[in-house]
């Protein structure tokens, strides 16, 4: 039988924790940031609009859709 | 208020979120796998009824905006990835589909569990019963019959997920690049009505705007296949001269 030691269990927790953040990174951001930043900034965007009482639901669907156009223009080139 | 009309209120309200729950938990299932896709979908119904029982009547404290806000935020952003991803497959081999699910081609592991669908499936049941809780606690608390609204829920619950589980064969056999361009349509669509409702911000025709996205991001993505296979079709072309 083996001990766990405080060593191997720190080993498999930043293992464990590394893990996490990859998987995290790949659900978020997966092989373009790009897409995920124009999100972000569109809903920040959207939120500001809306709380200065322009209509503002339009634009994330627009950014999203115009970030992958984008996107794929860049991979096809 | 009379008791059967609660029963058919909650019944059509849960109903439609439970559609949105059963389009998730099958579209990603038959992307993904099914192992993690149910396990991930039992984890939410567990999480759920944990809640539920805890909370109660108090469950409508829950802040359901900023979890609609994260939810849809991180359903959006994944969603995208994989319309983008479908966009290409479908443009350079058509709806042919791509055989069995390899692990170098979608990322999904061999072994273990797949993260992705348990984390995706485990979302939209967790938000949508969510919201099926609080539509039942509402119509029921304010019409002094949570018996009549909880049967409502429950009878949409199970005609609903009935229907999905026999429509999985269906979608089984739609080509695996046309599905993945079809749930990357689906997921980005719901995450942006959740995102922007999570905002505070009202769509136009409610619940109906998803409808809308839908064909937004499907009309969007058929016009950047055509585009794209132009673009292939011209570098043959240039290729050949």
């Amino acid at each position: 039988m083996t001990l766990a030691t405080p060593q191997r269990l720190g080993t498999v927790g930043l293992g464990w924790v590394r893990a996490f953040g990859r998987f995290w990174y790949r659900f978020i951001i997966g092989d373009d940031w790009t897409v995920a930043a124009t999100v972000v900034i569109a809903l920040v965007v959207t939120w500001l609009l809306h709380i200065a009482g322009v209509v503002s639901w339009w634009l994330p669907p627009l950014a999203a859709a115009t970030a992958v156009g984008e996107s794929l223009r860049r991979v096809s080139r | 208020m009379n008791h059967s009309s609660i029963f058919v209120t909650t019944f059509l309200a849960a109903a439609v979120e439970v559609i949105e729950m059963v389009i998730i938990v099958v579209g990603v299932g038959t992307v993904r796998g099914w192992r993690s896709t149910w396990f991930g979908a039992a984890a939410g119904l567990a999480v759920l009824g944990v809640l539920v029982l805890a909370f109660g009547t108090a469950l409508t404290l829950v802040p359901i905006h900023a979890l609609r806000l994260a939810i849809g935020g991180l359903l959006l952003v994944f969603g995208l990835q994989w319309l983008r991803k479908g966009i290409r497959r479908v443009s350079a081999n058509g709806f042919r589909g791509m055989g069995a699910r390899t692990a170098s081609a979608d990322d999904i592991p061999v072994d273990g569990m797949d993260w992705t669908a348990f984390v995706l499936s485990f979302k939209g049941v967790v938000l949508e019963g969510l919201e099926i809780a609080l539509i039942v606690i509402s119509f029921g608390a304010t019409a002094q019959a949570i018996p009549a609204a909880t049967l409502g829920a429950a009878a949409a619950f199970v005609v609903v997920a009935g229907a999905g589980l026999l429509a999985r064969g269906l979608v089984e056999r739609v080509p695996r690049s046309a599905l993945q361009l079809l749930v990357g349509t689906l997921l980005s669509s719901f995450g942006t009505f959740w995102a922007v409702e999570g905002l505070g911000v009202a769509w136009p025709g409610g619940d109906a705007a998803i409808v809308a996205l839908v064909a937004w991001y499907g009309l969007g993505a058929a016009g950047y296949i055509r585009l794209l296979r132009q673009q292939s079709a011209g570098l043959v072309l240039q290729n050949a001269r």
